[in-house]
């Protein structure tokens, strides 16, 4: 009857998340949902009477699941830098956590988990509003939520285990500036990577995010192509894998000095 | 009987700084046992590898058994800590805060509401059960973070600073509750920078200083044994008189300690000694006669006071 102790770790967040879940839906659905009004409907009325497709989309098709898993992308980097250094630098709540039977690598894995959770939500409400706005043409389409969830944890689990290491929070306010907006904006999210200078290309095709957005919008418009999605999947994979490892380390020595 | 806690030689170093200079001490099941020291001789840092979140550098450590370096989650699983700063759950209820703390140890949660209304009884904030930490004062956040401690029902309550920064009233109050404890069995370890809790709770205690022990024994038998039985304090009006009157005073007794406001004399006999010292006419502006206790023997141990 024991429950894992990652589980465990999950619970305190999801009491978190109890208390306060009306402000947190709020601000981590908002922003997406404007995003989709504006450049879905918006921006993608002004592309239709003009060169009519992107990439052989609609555009509200194409920035669909690019803007879902984007969203995803930010939450996850959101919720794996400032509750991480409360956690062990301004509430200390991980160090009360390390005192019981969990164990810091528990609490990274477990933390990282709930993100993802966190993410999966998130990234459902969005999906149901793109497809009553008509934005997934594939039944495929529900495949896209896994893809956002893995690329949020391909992202909380290194951001998490960096975090962790820091004293201050002056630095991520830069990380938001120079690499998530940037990975925002230039990973085929709003255009295909085809639009960017040919030696960016390369440099685009690394960012996670790029992986993820591709496996969703081949889901959604119901183009699979197998071999390159299991190529995205692993890369996703091994960025979460990646992290763990690094997160186990980093949260014992900052933790358990 | 087995000892419950057994340190030899234990060291703890960060970097090349030795906080922790092995020490050796043991600790037996259901007594009170202190480290009495000033800050920086290295109580937290023993504390916290007795908890299993610090790894040891040097020598052996036993903790209910034990080898904290492989059996880590298992100890953690029988102790309560009441950490020197507070770490409680700010975005969550006083109940909250003990229900996810009994998850931790993975108890189910019926259980833990059992305990948990229980143990707000015990600390006297079931009246603040749906109340957020941040208003709660400092000796009721102290009372709920030992709640917390409990909620394991442990064998052993590990307290660093239990009382620091509270108001008499409320460390009457916790001292009340520790005792309560200590009557039902639990074993208790405690760290202390006043001599006044050390002589309250501790059944036994040691002297640490610069990361040694250096002086071990129940707080009667370490006054007897390293000051005397009594003690006269003098108080000049001026720091150059006491300066003056310092040889003069160590004609008269084998045992004069300078502290920044007084000289602080050793004697079996303080009435005597007094009675000398005014004859004497050293010129002290107030004579205080008094028992001696464990600061007495910290400043005869180190020549420091326990703050300073
Ligand atoms: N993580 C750490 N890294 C480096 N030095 C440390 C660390 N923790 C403690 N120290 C040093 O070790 C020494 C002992 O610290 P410790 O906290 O154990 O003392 P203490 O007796 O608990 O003092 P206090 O009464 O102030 O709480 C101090 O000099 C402290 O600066
Ligand atoms: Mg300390």
């Amino acid at each position: 009857m024991s429950t894992p102790p990652v589980v465990r770790v999950m619970e305190r967040e999801a009491r978190v998340l109890a208390r306060l879940w009306r402000g947190m839906v709020f601000s981590t659905l908002l922003s997406p949902l404007l995003f989709l009004a504006a450049m879905g409907l918006g921006l993608g009325g002004l592309v239709k009477a003009h060169t009519g497709r992107v990439a052989g989309l609609t555009y509200l098709d194409f920035v669909a699941p690019g803007l879902m898993v984007a969203s995803a992308m930010q939450l996850a980097a959101n919720e794996a830098m400032w509750p991480v250094l409360g956690g062990v630098k301004w509430m200390k709540t991980f160090h009360a956590t390390v005192a019981t039977p969990i164990t810091a690598g528990e609490i990274v894995v477990g933390y990282v988990l709930w993100v993802v959770v966190r993410a999966i939500g998130a990234s459902t409400v969005f999906f149901v509003v793109a497809a009553l706005l008509g934005a997934v043409p594939s039944a495929w389409g529900v495949l896209a939520i896994p893809a956002a969830a893995l690329c949020a944890g391909a992202f909380a689990a290194p951001l998490a285990a960096y975090s962790v290491t820091l004293d201050t929070d002056l630095v991520f306010p830069v990380i938001m500036r120079v690499g998530v907006l940037p990975l925002f904006l230039f990973s085929g999210t709003f255009f295909p990577l085809s639009q960017l200078p040919s030696g960016l290309r390369p440099l685009a095709a690394m960012s996670p995010l790029w992986h993820g957005v591709e496996l969703a919008r081949g889901a959604t418009t119901g183009t699979l192509h197998i071999g390159a999605d299991i190529v995205h999947v692993l890369v996703l994979l091994a960025c979460v894998g990646a992290g763990f490892a690094w997160g186990r380390r980093t949260f014992a020595r900052r933790l358990t000095s | 009987m087995d000892p419950l806690i057994e340190a030899r030689a234990l060291t703890k170093r960060f970097g090349g700084f030795v906080a922790v200079d092995g020490i050796d001490f043991v600790i037996r099941p259901g007594e009170a046992f202190g480290f009495l020291g000033p800050n920086g001789a290295g109580k937290s840092s023993t504390m916290r590898m007795i908890g299993c979140v610090s790894p040891v550098s040097g020598g052996t450590l036993r903790v209910l058994g034990m080898d904290p370096a492989a059996d880590g989650a298992q100890i953690r699983a029988r102790l309560g800590v009441v950490p020197q700063e507070d770490n409680l759950d700010t975005e969550l209820t006083v109940w909250d805060n003990l229900m996810i703390y009994g998850r931790y140890f993975d108890l189910p949660r019926a259980e833990i509401r059992r305990r948990a209304e229980e143990l707000l009884e015990f600390v006297q904030l079931t009246d603040r059960r749906d109340s957020r930490v941040d208003p709660l004062s400092g000796g009721m956040k102290r009372r709920l973070t030992i709640a917390r401690a409990l909620i394991n029902e442990p064998e052993v309550l590990l307290l660093d600073e239990p009382t620091t920064g509270l108001d008499p009233q409320a460390r009457h109050m916790l001292w009340e509750r520790l005792y309560r404890l200590k009557q039902d069995g639990v074993t208790l370890v405690l760290t202390t920078h006043y001599m006044d809790e050390a002589e309250q709770l501790c059944d036994r205690l040691v002297i640490m200083d610069a990361g040694r022990i250096v002086a071990e024994g129940s707080p009667r038998d370490l006054v007897a044994t390293h000051a005397t039985r009594e003690v006269v304090e003098l108080r000049f009006g001026r720091a150059a008189e006491q300066h003056a009157a310092l040889a003069r005073v160590r004609t008269l007794a084998p045992r004069v300690e300078p502290v920044a406001d007084r000289l602080l004399v050793y004697t079996d006999d303080g009435d005597a000694t007094a009675a000398a010292v005014t004859a004497d006419g050293v010129g002290a502006a107030s004579v205080l006669v008094r028992r001696a206790s464990l600061e007495d023997v910290f400043l005869i141990l180190t020549g420091r006071t326990l703050e300073e």
